[in-house]
Formats: C-alpha cells, structure tokens, sequence
C-alpha cells in the first residue's frame, strides 16, 4: 500500500506501478469531463486543443462563477465548487480517452467495468477513487481553473484546473487486472444469501 | 394568514441555497452512529472523510455536493391559509431560478432530447412542486430537496404479484441495493414504496427516502419492513462509496399504500450520503427555517 505523489503528466510506467490500494496525490494540472463532453469528442467527432498524454481526468460538472479574465483567473472563470460524478455512465469512453487522447489516469467515484479495467491492462492506467459528495473538500484542492475548451457544453465543458495536494486518492483499479469494486461485489453476492435468509427469504 | 407571492420567492431562493449548504442534524447523527459502528479500517476512513466535508462546508461556506440536483419543493397548506396556488408556484419556480443565478451555482436541468441547459435550475416540469394540505393552524410548509442524480440514476419499479407475496419485496429491495453498489454514494437511505399504482408507488419509495433519519412508517407493517430491511441490506458489505465495509444504509424506509387484489407492487428510490433537505414553516409571526 505505497502511497505516489505525482506530479502531472506521468508516464506509462508510472500509471503501470499502482497497485489497488495505494494512495495517490496530484499536484499541477487536471482536466474534467463528463458525459456530454465524451459523447460530442467520441460519438460527434468533435475534437479538442488540449493535450492529455500522460494526465488524468476526473469525471466532474463544476459549480463555476463567470469573472473577469485575470492572472488568478485565466479562463474568465472563478471555481466555487468542484466535486465529482458517478463514473459508471462514462465506462464506454475509457477505452477511447485512453488510446485516442492518452489519458493515463480516471478519476471518479462508483467504480467503472470490466471494459474499463481491461483499458488499464492494455494501455496502462489505473482508475483512483475520490469520496463521492465531499465536493467542498475536493474544492480546497482546486487552486484556479486554467483554461476551458468545448464550453458550449458548460457545465459539462473540457476543463482545465491546476491543483495542490489533490488527494489522496484510493487506486480502485489497476493495471494488474485488480478492481476493488469487483472485490466487493463477488463478497456482496456470496452475502445475498444470508441477508436473504435474515428476512426469511429463500435465495 | 395570507401568504404573499414575492414572500414565497424569496423563501424559494433561501431554501435552495440552505439545503445545498447544511446538512440536517439527523444525518448528522446517522453519520456518528455509522462511524461508532464501522468495523473496516478502509469504511472507517471514507466515513471520516465524509464528516470532514459536512465541517468544511459550513467553514467556507460551500455547497455540500457539487450536484445541485433536481430541485423539488414539497408544500403543505395547513387551515386557514388563504393563498393563490398558482401565483404560489410561479413564485417558487422565480425563487428556484434566483437562487441558482444569484448565488450563483450549477444548473443541473436539460431538456430530456435536445439537453439544452437554461442555466436556471428550471425546465418542463421542473421543479417539482408538490402541493398537498395538512390539519395544522395558519401553517404553510415549504420543504426542499435538491435531489442528486447519483442516487435517482438507481430507481427501481417491480410490479411482482400477489402469488410473489411480501417476500418479493424484500428480494427485491435486496437486490437493488446490491445493484446499486456503489454508484448511488452509499451509505444511502433506502426508500421503498409498497402498494398503490405504479406512478403512487414510485412516489411512495421517494417521500420513504427523504423522510428524516429516525422517523418511522406510520403503518406498523411498513414499520416492521424498515427494521428488517435494514438490517439485511447492511448485511451485504457494499459499504460507504461501494468500496466495502458494514455502512451500507443509513436506513432503509418504507411507505405504503393499498393497491388493487391483483397487484403486488414495490419501488426503490435512494437518497445519497449528502441527503440534503431544508424546511420553512410559515405562520402568522413570520417564517422560521429548518429541515
């Protein structure tokens, strides 16, 4: 259970050396997507000037306040509160984000699927879990929103923050085949059972 | 006691903005019990860090949760309050579009088939204003919930039959929580709705997971399912944020209503760990806040 403090972007090598249940923490530049902005880059063809070799994503829709472009704003916008999504709907565009953009690293909560940790094994990533609803913490490691693209879709725009001590954040999983999530499923079905049985219940 | 419009807008936008902010005192509690009784060193941790976050909202003044939801508003006119109902509404949806404006925050409504976002929290229907009257003296209450898509996005309606008995509501329920996982933001309030039609039902299951931690089903049957549910579905060791451990639910509610001989219904609607409400009561004195 070693803990990584990376500065971005990281190599393969890097994002193949995690293991589930290490630590993370992110310091410099991280981008936020959603679901409209991977539906309009994978299925409208549309495409972005951002470079994402070597990063990670964090699935988020931020609270943001329109502002004056300054040095402490770049982007004209003012983060107010940056939390993160469930990542689940998101699972068919692992691949993609990966192979076409060279996304390293996913951050989100709930877990993403097999086709998703099959992406980590072949391309080299890893999936790092953040605490779903403490978006006012998560917000403190935000230090300025740096610049934005694809903001038609606001707020689901292409995101650009620079952070400090982003994390830590769980490896949930990684490159080696291992996926806390599916850990805790296969625990929670031989579990049915019993909590059936609890109630009366047959199985 | 007559209720005036623009006093109505201005509670809207109050009401938004608190219950994005403040947690109530009841999950609060709920979060503290949990934590007493979490056996997992990793489930203890992410509890931790959940807590922490209720603290550091308050501290800086920031919204709980970055999803400000769908809004709903819940109103109950009590006797003796004279109010035009429709102005009543419209002065909801202002306060509702003020509030997300003003503060300003994410809107979180699109249209369903073209998702074009107004920026105003409002759309077609939405927000969801519930109306219904009560017994209580120059009373009108405003409840309101910003109802997270985490948890909504895992909804679910069954219409077994009676042949299944209750023991296809409890398969049920467990199921779904197991579903679930960990994309509803465990640990949640389960909210199951028993009986009705199928729109009753669904809508049972919703007010079942809104309803404050603590309270109990007012049908003792629905009372005694609360108690087993709730103990089952903490069996399965999904845990908080799905990453394992005994924190599963915080609760699992039940509502019910009667439904037809040949029907045998069941909903589950779940409220996330950020299950955030706030309340205004208006009475002839002025209006007072809380959950």
């Amino acid at each position: 259970m070693a803990h990584h403090e990376f500065a971005m972007p990281v190599t393969e090598a890097q994002a193949r050396a995690l293991k589930v249940n290490d630590t993370v923490t992110l310091q410099g530049t991280l981008y936020g997507i959603r679901d409209a902005t991977q539906i309009h880059l994978f299925d409208r063809g549309r495409s972005t000037r951002f470079d994402l070799r070597g990063h990670a994503v964090i699935h988020t829709a931020p609270n943001v306040k329109k502002v004056p472009k300054s040095a402490e704003h770049p982007a004209g916008y003012a983060p107010l509160c940056i939390g993160t999504t469930t990542s689940d709907r998101m699972e068919r565009f692992t691949h993609p984000l990966m192979r076409r953009c060279g996304v390293r690293l996913i951050i989100g909560k709930g877990g993403l699927r097999e086709g998703s940790l099959a992406a980590f094994g072949e391309l080299g990533g890893a999936y790092l879990a953040i605490i779903g609803g403490t978006a006012a913490l998560e917000t403190t490691w935000v230090e300025a929103i740096e610049d934005v693209d694809l903001d038609d879709l606001n707020p689901e725009s292409l995101w650009k923050f620079r952070v400090r001590g982003f994390g830590p954040l769980l490896v949930a999983m990684d490159s080696h085949g291992a996926s806390l999530y599916s850990e805790v499923k296969r625990h929670a079905l031989a579990r049915r059972a019993e909590a059936l049985a609890s109630l009366g219940v047959k199985a | 006691m007559k209720v005036e419009p623009a006093q109505v807008e201005t509670v809207a936008r109050e009401l938004y903005i608190r219950a994005l902010k403040l947690l109530p005192p009841d999950v609060k509690q709920g979060f503290d019990a949990l934590a007493r009784r979490e056996s997992d060193p990793g489930a203890q941790r992410v509890l931790g860090t959940m807590i922490a976050n209720i603290g550091v909202a308050e501290r800086t003044d920031n919204l709980l949760c970055q999803d400000t939801g769908i809004p709903i508003y819940n109103v109950a006119i009590g006797r003796g309050v004279e109010v035009d109902g429709h102005a009543l509404k419209q002065a909801i949806r202002r306060g509702c579009e003020r509030a997300t404006r003003e503060h300003p925050f994410r809107s979180s409504v699109v249209h369903p088939v073209t998702r074009a976002n107004e920026h105003s929290s409002c759309g077609r229907g939405v927000p969801v204003i519930a109306v219904d009257f009560s017994d209580r003296e120059e009373t009108l209450e405003i409840e309101m919930i910003p109802k997270g898509s985490g948890s909504e996005n895992n909804s679910f309606l069954r219409m077994a039959i009676p042949a299944e008995g209750v023991d296809a509501i409890k398969r049920f329920v467990v199921d779904c929580v197991l579903e679930a996982g960990g994309k509803t933001c465990p640990p949640t309030i389960v909210g199951v709705g028993v009986g009705g039609t199928a729109d009753l039902c669904v809508h049972l299951a919703k007010v079942a997971a809104t309803r404050p931690l603590g309270s109990q089903c007012d049908d003792p049957d629905g009372a005694r399912l609360e108690t087993e549910l709730t103990r089952a579905v903490n069996l399965l060791g999904v845990g908080p944020q799905g990453l394992g451990g005994d924190a599963t639910a915080f609760a699992v509610h039940v509502e019910t209503a009667a439904t037809h001989i040949t029907m045998n219904p069941v909903a589950v609607n779940m409220q996330c760990h950020s299950a955030r409400r706030a309340r205004a009561t208006f009475r002839p004195g002025g209006v007072e806040y809380g959950y």
